[in-house]
């Protein structure tokens, strides 16, 4: 009986695991079809012959080099800024009590539970007036801001969990308030503060809808923007299609596989999306 | 330890210096284009003619819920959710119950069942774009072997189709969240509760059903009413599959909505955008109302 047990719980977790994975394995197979393979039939469920073409494709008629750039550009920035900002915000929001303080607190979260796409037109407007519209420097501003409310709740989570009186005696043995934060939690906290890092550039990498609201220019467009070009037109190249798709994934899977104890909390401060 | 209970000069510069940034990044970005956008919803404010922007009253309003296309659309947005949500949760609960006790390989399990986490809601889609694809799709393929289906079927262009479609994916996109947070809720019942069952003798079903649910139980709320509010407010994988077709029949209230921005109507689009807010917020006070009811009883 208890056999049977295992053997059903063995069943079920592979066939959820074959249901998971089948997509990506079938989005890989078909960005390694040549275009006469892709679209014929009978369908093969692995390429009778591997190529590369779809990917070179990308990169000398698509103009994927300058997107990836941009892309990387633009969420390394806004990363590094919010994390920052999340670092100093969620230190006071956990270490002291201040007048106000809640009233911060409930204007961050409030956020994460309104829709972006009621900002999106004033946004437009506003970049507009600012001179931002097409430029990388504009999604920058515009993605710290998405993003400060998370990674300051976050930050301050991970704070509660180291213990105050670490800082207090680096403070008794003469350090300064900023000294013992610097010197003693932050190194504590590198983890916490990569996975802050982390979730926040993967949030930027995939951005669609601001990007495609404020960019349409070439040479400023990010990955996701270029994508929805892609799917705009009437024929979709399935191939170069498969092998963007191939292509901007592969970092992010890279860094949650990187970060994936913090899931939960990333989770719970509103950062991951799914 | 609490925080320090005084407040002088210092700490208060400390706090206003460390604050500052972040809370000025959120008031011009989010809460002012917010604002902006619940004044334009009263205003003509068309992109295309801003000569003159005058206050309109409620005219916008009027014309948004004098579509047809928004009826459709709130109500397929009932549809997307109570669908999507009850199936992501039976199967995101059944996955955690499974995954709950230790065995050799969990971790890498894990690993390779959370993927679809790292993707995008747009990739996401447009990976089921290609799979549903009418002509060449893998999931016409494989259901006319199973024998399911006697011909292809353009499931992403047939009006009832497409919308099981778009929620087949979300489904298969969503199960891991729950997953996660009910595996986190199912470790923090404490063991000793599981201890003094077995004693008793209690069968595990009724050990599920008496200790662990009930202990369990404020945390799902709270993780449902977090996910109705995410999978009204992602229009993602239905814009990149259908971009809400074929004629509206895959339309939500947030793929209306952007419909609208880019439309260029700024105004309407405000209207529809307070309209989501509203039933956003109505039905989070609903829910937590009814939950807290529940518990306190």
């Amino acid at each position: 009986m208890r056999r049977l047990a295992t053997a059903a719980k063995v069943v079920v977790l592979g066939a959820w695991l074959l249901v998971t994975l089948f997509p990506l394995y079938w989005i890989v197979v078909t960005s390694l079809k040549p275009q006469s393979e892709i679209f014929s039939l009978p369908l093969r469920y692995w390429p009778g012959e591997v190529t590369f073409e779809h990917y070179e494709e990308l990169f000398s008629f698509a103009d994927f080099g300058t997107y990836l750039a941009n892309s990387l550009v633009v969420s390394l920035v806004a990363a590094a800024v919010v994390t920052v900002i999340g670092v100093l915000g969620g230190y006071t929001l956990a270490r002291f009590s201040f007048p106000g303080r809640g009233a911060v607190m409930l204007a961050y979260l409030v956020t994460q539970m309104i829709p972006l796409f009621i900002a999106l037109a004033p946004l437009y407007l506003l970049m507009s007036d600012l001179g931002l519209l097409n430029r990388l420097a504009g999604l920058m501003l515009v993605y710290v801001a998405m993003l400060v409310p998370f990674a300051t709740i976050i930050m301050r989570g991970f704070y509660e969990r180291v213990p105050v009186a670490l800082e207090e005696a680096a403070q008794v043995d003469g350090a300064s308030r900023l000294g013992a934060m610097v010197r003693v939690v932050i190194p504590v906290m590198l983890p916490g503060i990569a996975a802050t890092f982390i979730f926040a550039f993967v949030q930027c990498w995939n951005e669609l809808f601001l990007a495609i609201t404020f960019i349409d220019s070439e040479d400023a467009k990010t990955i996701p923007v270029a994508m929805n070009s892609f799917i705009t037109q009437y024929d979709i190249d399935w191939g170069s299609m498969a092998a963007a798709t191939v292509v901007s994934v592969v970092p992010t899977l890279v860094l949650f596989a990187a970060i994936r104890r913090y899931i939960v909390e990333g989770l719970t401060a509103g950062a991951v999306k799914g | 330890m609490s925080p320090p209970r005084v407040f002088t000069a210092r700490r208060a510069a400390f706090v206003g210096l460390c604050l500052l940034p972040g809370a000025v990044f959120v008031a011009v970005f989010t809460y002012y284009p917010v604002i902006r956008g619940a004044v334009i919803a009263f205003q003509r404010y068309n992109l295309f003619d801003l000569t003159s922007t005058p206050f309109v009253g409620l005219e916008n309003f009027r014309a948004v819920l004098g579509e047809d296309r928004f009826w459709t659309a709130l109500r397929n947005t009932g549809t997307w959710v109570v669908v999507s949500l009850f199936f992501q949760f039976f199967l995101g609960f059944g996955l955690a119950l499974l995954l709950r006790r230790h065995f050799r390989g969990r971790g890498l399990y894990q690993a390779w069942v959370f993927f679809p986490w790292a993707m995008s809601g747009f990739l996401i889609g447009l990976l089921w774009r290609w799979m549903f694809n009418g002509q060449f799709g893998v999931i016409n393929d494989l259901l006319l072997k199973a024998g399911v289906i006697d011909e292809r079927v353009g499931f992403l262009a047939t009006p009832g189709w497409a919308m099981t479609s778009v929620i087949v994916a979300n489904i298969w996109y969503g199960v891991t969240f729950f997953a996660i947070m009910i595996m986190a809720a199912l470790q923090s019942v404490p063991k000793e509760l599981y201890e003094a069952a077995a004693v008793d003798g209690a069968a595990r079903l009724r050990q599920f059903w008496h200790v662990t649910l009930p202990h369990i139980r404020p945390t799902l709320a709270l993780i449902v009413l977090l996910r109705i509010i995410w999978i009204l407010n992602f229009p993602d994988l239905i814009y990149a599959m259908t971009g809400g077709g074929p004629a509206g029949g895959t339309d939500i209230i947030t793929t209306f909505l952007i419909q609208q921005v880019a439309g260029g109507d700024y105004g309407r689009a405000g209207a529809v955008g307070l309209l989501v807010l509203g039933l956003l917020l109505s039905f989070s006070v609903f829910y937590l109302n009814a939950t807290r009811f529940e518990r306190s009883r």
